[in-house]
C-alpha cells in the first residue's frame, strides 16, 4: 500500500492520538488522572431510550462479556392502565437485538437499561469472603479477578442481578463502568454509543460535569431504594413499576 | 444453556448460583452442631441416661465436620485460592467469619474435647498395640503417657471447660449459618432475622435424630442390646426441641404471610407450584409433622419396647429427610424466583459433574467411612471389649469397661 | 506439680506452632497492595484499568474525518458518534491503513434504532419499514450522515468515497 502524503497527513494525528493513549497507561502511572478527584455514576433518562440495544451490543464488545451473561441490558416494560403493581417486563437476549414490535392494548410501554449501580454501601462488597471486590476511592466497584474465589455470595447479595460468574474465568464478573476508559478521559463504551444521550456518564465530583444541573431541574430516582445501596446510578422519568 | 424461566427474570438470573452441595452444607454442619449439642447433655447438664452415646456423638460430630467444608470447596470457582479466606478474611462478610467459626469449633472445641476425653485410651494403646497403630497412638500421646490420677482429674475438669465453651461454640457455629443466608437483605426468602434461630434449632433436631439412628444402628451391628432407657430419653429430647423448631419455623411463616410485604405474592405463588412437593409434602407435613406425631405418641401413650424402637427408628429417618429438605428448600427456593418478583427459573441437577448429584451422594458417604475409622482408632463404646460369639446369650456390660477419668 | 500438666504444655506449644506457622505464612503470602486503599488489593485497580480500548471515541474519529463532522453537522445525525454505527474501531485508529471498517447493511443498522415500537418515545422518528421501504436498503435514498432527504443531492465526503 503506497502512502500518499495526503494519508499521511490523516495517519499521524490519529497515531499521535493512539500513542497518547498508550503512554496514559494505568491510573496510577498517569499523572492526568487522580483517584480522589472522581466520584462516578451515571444518569440514564428513560424517556430517551429506544430500545436499540446499541449499549448491550457495544458493552458485549468493549469488555468481551460471554454470551448469555450481560454487564448491561435493556428491559422492555408494558403497564396495563389499571395493573401498574403487575408490569410486563420483557428482556430477549438482554435486548442485544432490539426488541420484536408490540402494540397490546391499553396502558403504557418503555425500555428501561440497567447495569451496576455502583453502590456506595454496596451489598455485594460487604459479603465478599476475601475483598476481591470492593469499591474504588473513585466510587467504582470493581471485581479483582485474580483474587476472586467463585464463591458466588456476591451474585446472591446483588438486588438487581447485575453480576454472574463469567464461565471461562469462574470468577465474578459486573459492569467496571468502563474503568479503563474513564481512567483515560474517555466516556463508557455504553455511552459512547447510545444514539439518543438516553445514558450519560457522570463524575459527581466534578463541578463542571451537566450532571449537576439535571440533577437540579430534574426529579430523578434510584432503583429498589428501599435497599438503602447508595446506588449512583440516576433514572430520570423513571414509572413507579420499575423494579 | 437451556433453562427454563417462567415470567421475568433478570438476565443474569436465570443460571442458579448455588446447587446441590450448598444444600449439603448447611445440613452437615447442622448434623455436627446437633451431635456436639447432644454430647453436651451428658457432660454439661448431667443427663445420665444418654450416656452410651456420649462419645459416639463426640466422634460423629467430628466425622462430619472434617466434611462439611468439602462441599463449599468443591463448589468454588477457584478452589486454589480457599485459603484465601484465612489469609484477607473480610470482616465485613459472614462467609469469612464463618471460617474462623468452623476453625474455632473444630480445633479448640471438638478435637481437644474428644482429646482429652480418649486420652486415657490413647496412652494405654500406645502401650499395648505394635507398629504402625502404636506409631498414630504415640504421636496422638504428643510424647506424654502421663495418666496419672491427678492428671486425669485435671484432663477432666478442662473438659468439661470446653463443652461449656462448646455448647455457644455449636450454636455460634450453625447460627453463623442461619446468618450466611439471613443477612442477604436482597433475598426476601432468606432475610430474616429468625433464620439463625430456625437454623439452631433445625441443627439440634437433625443431630439428635442422627445421633439417635447411628447409635441404634451401630449397637446392633456390634451384636449388643440397645439400651432403652438412654433411647427414650434422646427421643423425649428430640420431641421437645423439634417443638421448639416447628413452632419457630411456623412463626416465621405466620409473619410472612401476615405482613404479606412486596415479595409475598411471588414466593406464595413459589411455594404453591415449584416448592409443593419439596416443602409442603415433604419438610413439613413428612418430615415435620408425622415425626413430631409419632414422637408425641411414645410420650402419650404406654407402648412396649419393641414398638417404641420401631417409632424412634421410622421418626429419626423422617426428621432427618425432612430436615434435609428444608435445606433444600433454603437454599434452592431462594434462588427459583426473581429479585424483580416477576418470575422464575428451575434448578436442573446434574448428574456426574463435579456439582451434580453423583458428588453429593459421595459426600454424604464419605463422613460415615470418617466414623468408621475414628470408630476403629477410638472406640467409643462404654461396654468395649471382644464380641461375644453368635448366639450366645450376652448380659449386658460384663467385660472390662474402659476406665473414664 | 508440672509432671500432670505437661500433656496439656505440649499441645499448647503444637497449637502455639501452628499458630506462628500460620503468621508467617500469612505475612509471606499476602499480596503487597493489599490494604493500600482498603480491604483490597490496590494493584488491582491499575489492572482493570490496563485494559485495551476497543471503541476509540468519537474525538479520535473526528481528528481525521472532518468532511464527516462537517456533513453530519447538516442534520440530526450530529448527536451519533461515529462508533454507534460504525462499530468498534480503536484498533483502526491505531493502524488506519491495515484497519479498515466493514461496509454496513443499512437495512438492518436503521432499523434497530427507527423500527416503529410502542414502547419508543413519540419524538424519536419511526417508520414500519414493511411499509417504508419494502426490505430496500434505507441508503438508496438517505444519506446516513444526513439522512433528511432534500432537493439538492448530497455528495459523498471525500475520505468515505474511496471506499
Amino acid at each position: 500500500m503506497d502512502i500518499t502524503r495526503r494519508r499521511l497527513l490523516i495517519l499521524l494525528p490519529a497515531a499521535a492520538i493512539a500513542w497518547k493513549f498508550v503512554q496514559a497507561g494505568t491510573p496510577e502511572s498517569s499523572p492526568n488522572y487522580i483517584l480522589a478527584e472522581h466520584w462516578w455514576g451515571m444518569l440514564i433518562d428513560i424517556p430517551k431510550c429506544i430500545g436499540c440495544g446499541s449499549c448491550v451490543r457495544a458493552c458485549a464488545e468493549e469488555n468481551d462479556v460471554p454470551d448469555g451473561y450481560y454487564r448491561t441490558w435493556i428491559e422492555r416494560y408494558h403497564v396495563a392502565d389499571w395493573k401498574i403493581e403487575r408490569p410486563e417486563v420483557e428482556s430477549p437476549n438482554g435486548g442485544k437485538q432490539g426488541f420484536p414490535p408490540n402494540e397490546i392494548g391499553d396502558g403504557k410501554n418503555f425500555f428501561v437499561p440497567k447495569l451496576c449501580n455502583h453502590c456506595v454501601d454496596s451489598p455485594c462488597t460487604q459479603v465478599c469472603p476475601v475483598g476481591a471486590t470492593f469499591v474504588t476511592p473513585d466510587g467504582v466497584v470493581l471485581v479483582d479477578k485474580s483474587y476472586c474465589l467463585g464463591c458466588r455470595y456476591c451474585v446472591q447479595a446483588c438486588p438487581y442481578g447485575c453480576r454472574f460468574i463469567n464461565p471461562k474465568t469462574n470468577t465474578a464478573e459486573k459492569c467496571t463502568l468502563c474503568y479503563h476508559r474513564i481512567t483515560k478521559g474517555l466516556t463508557t463504551a455504553c455511552c459512547e454509543v447510545c444514539p439518543t444521550g438516553a445514558r450519560q456518564l457522570a463524575d459527581l465530583k466534578n463541578p463542571k460535569d451537566p450532571i449537576h444541573d439535571f440533577l437540579k431541574t430534574h426529579t430523578v430516582q434510584v432503583l429498589k431504594p428501599h435497599m438503602a445501596t447508595g446506588a449512583k446510578v440516576f433514572y430520570n422519568g423513571m414509572d413507579g413499576s420499575v423494579r | 444453556m437451556n433453562i427454563p424461566v417462567e415470567g421475568f427474570m433478570y438476565p443474569n438470573e436465570v443460571e442458579l448460583q448455588w446447587s446441590i452441595l450448598i444444600v449439603l452444607y448447611p445440613f452437615i454442619t447442622g448434623l455436627v452442631a446437633g451431635a456436639f449439642i447432644l454430647a453436651s447433655l451428658e457432660r454439661v447438664f448431667r443427663v445420665e441416661a444418654v450416656k452410651p452415646t456420649y462419645r459416639l456423638a463426640l466422634l460423629t460430630a467430628l466425622s462430619f465436620l472434617l466434611v462439611a467444608p468439602l462441599p463449599l470447596q468443591l463448589h468454588l470457582g477457584h478452589p486454589e485460592r480457599s485459603l484465601e479466606m484465612y489469609l484477607t478474611p473480610h470482616r465485613s462478610s459472614a462467609m469469612a467469619m464463618f471460617g474462623f467459626v468452623y476453625l474455632w469449633y473444630l480445633m479448640a472445641v471438638l478435637l481437644l474435647e474428644i482429646w482429652l476425653d480418649f486420652r486415657l485410651d490413647i496412652v494405654i494403646k500406645s502401650q499395648t498395640t505394635t507398629r504402625v497403630t502404636r506409631l498414630i497412638y504415640r504421636a496422638l500421646t504428643l510424647g506424654s503417657d502421663n495418666i496419672s490420677e491427678r492428671s486425669l482429674h485435671i484432663d477432666e475438669r478442662l473438659g468439661y471447660f470446653i463443652t461449656v465453651i462448646g455448647i455457644p461454640s455449636a450454636f455460634l457455629l450453625h447460627g453463623y449459618v442461619g446468618f450466611i443466608f439471613g443477612s442477604i437483605k436482597a433475598n426476601p426468602w432468606w432475610s430474616s432475622p429468625l433464620m439463625p434461630i430456625v437454623f439452631i434449632f433445625s441443627a439440634m433436631v437433625s443431630g439428635i435424630a442422627a445421633v439417635m439412628l447411628l447409635y441404634m444402628v451401630t449397637t446392633r451391628l456390634r451384636g449388643r442390646d440397645i439400651d432403652i432407657r438412654c433411647l427414650d430419653k434422646i427421643a423425649q429430647y428430640l420431641f421437645y426441641i423439634f417443638m421448639i423448631d416447628f413452632s419457630l419455623e411456623m412463626l416465621d411463616l405466620l409473619q410472612r404471610v401476615y405482613e404479606a410485604d412486596e415479595s409475598f405474592r411471588s414466593l406464595d405463588f413459589m411455594v404453591h407450584t415449584r416448592l409443593w412437593t419439596s416443602q409442603v409434602i415433604i419438610q413439613i407435613l413428612i418430615g415435620t409433622v408425622t415425626p413430631i406425631t409419632l414422637l408425641g405418641l411414645t410420650q402419650i401413650l404406654k407402648l412396649t419396647e419393641a414398638a417404641r424402637k420401631r417409632i424412634y427408628a421410622l421418626a429419626g429417618c423422617l426428621t432427618v429427610i425432612g430436615i434435609f429438605a428444608m435445606r433444600w428448600n433454603v437454599v434452592i427456593g431462594g434462588q427459583l424466583f426473581s429479585k424483580s418478583f416477576l418470575g422464575y427459573t428451575t434448578y436442573k441437577m446434574a448428574f456426574a459433574t463435579r456439582e451434580g448429584l453423583l458428588t453429593a451422594i459421595a459426600l454424604l458417604i464419605l463422613p460415615f467411612i470418617i466414623l468408621s475409622v475414628l470408630v476403629k482408632l477410638l472406640p467409643p463404646w462404654p461396654d468395649a471389649g471382644p464380641v461375644p460369639a453368635p448366639g450366645a446369650i450376652e448380659p449386658r456390660n460384663q467385660l472390662t469397661p474402659v476406665l473414664r477419668g | 506439680m508440672f509432671k500432670d500438666v505437661e500433656h496439656l504444655v505440649r499441645l499448647a506449644a503444637v497449637m502455639l506452632i501452628a499458630l506462628v506457622a500460620f503468621v508467617v505464612l500469612r505475612a509471606a503470602v499476602v499480596p503487597r497492595s493489599f490494604g493500600q486503599y482498603g480491604h483490597y488489593r490496590g494493584a488491582a485497580i491499575a489492572e482493570v484499568a490496563a485494559r485495551p480500548i476497543a471503541f476509540a471515541g468519537h474525538d479520535t474519529c473526528e481528528a481525521c474525518h472532518t468532511d464527516v463532522v462537517d456533513q453530519k453537522k447538516q442534520g440530526r445525525h450530529i448527536v451519533l458518534s461515529c462508533e454507534a454505527c460504525h462499530g468498534a474501531l480503536a484498533r483502526h485508529a491505531d493502524n488506519p491503513a491495515s484497519v479498515t471498517p466493514p461496509k454496513l447493511d443499512t437495512a438492518v443498522l436503521c432499523a434497530r434504532c427507527h423500527e416503529a415500537n410502542s414502547a419508543k418515545p413519540k419524538a424519536s422518528p419511526q417508520v414500519v419499514t414493511a411499509d417504508h421501504s419494502g426490505g430496500l436498503a434505507c441508503d438508496t435514498c438517505h444519506q446516513p450522515h444526513r439522512p433528511k432527504i432534500d432537493t439538492q443531492p448530497a455528495t459523498k465526503p471525500a475520505t468515505e468515497a474511496r471506499k
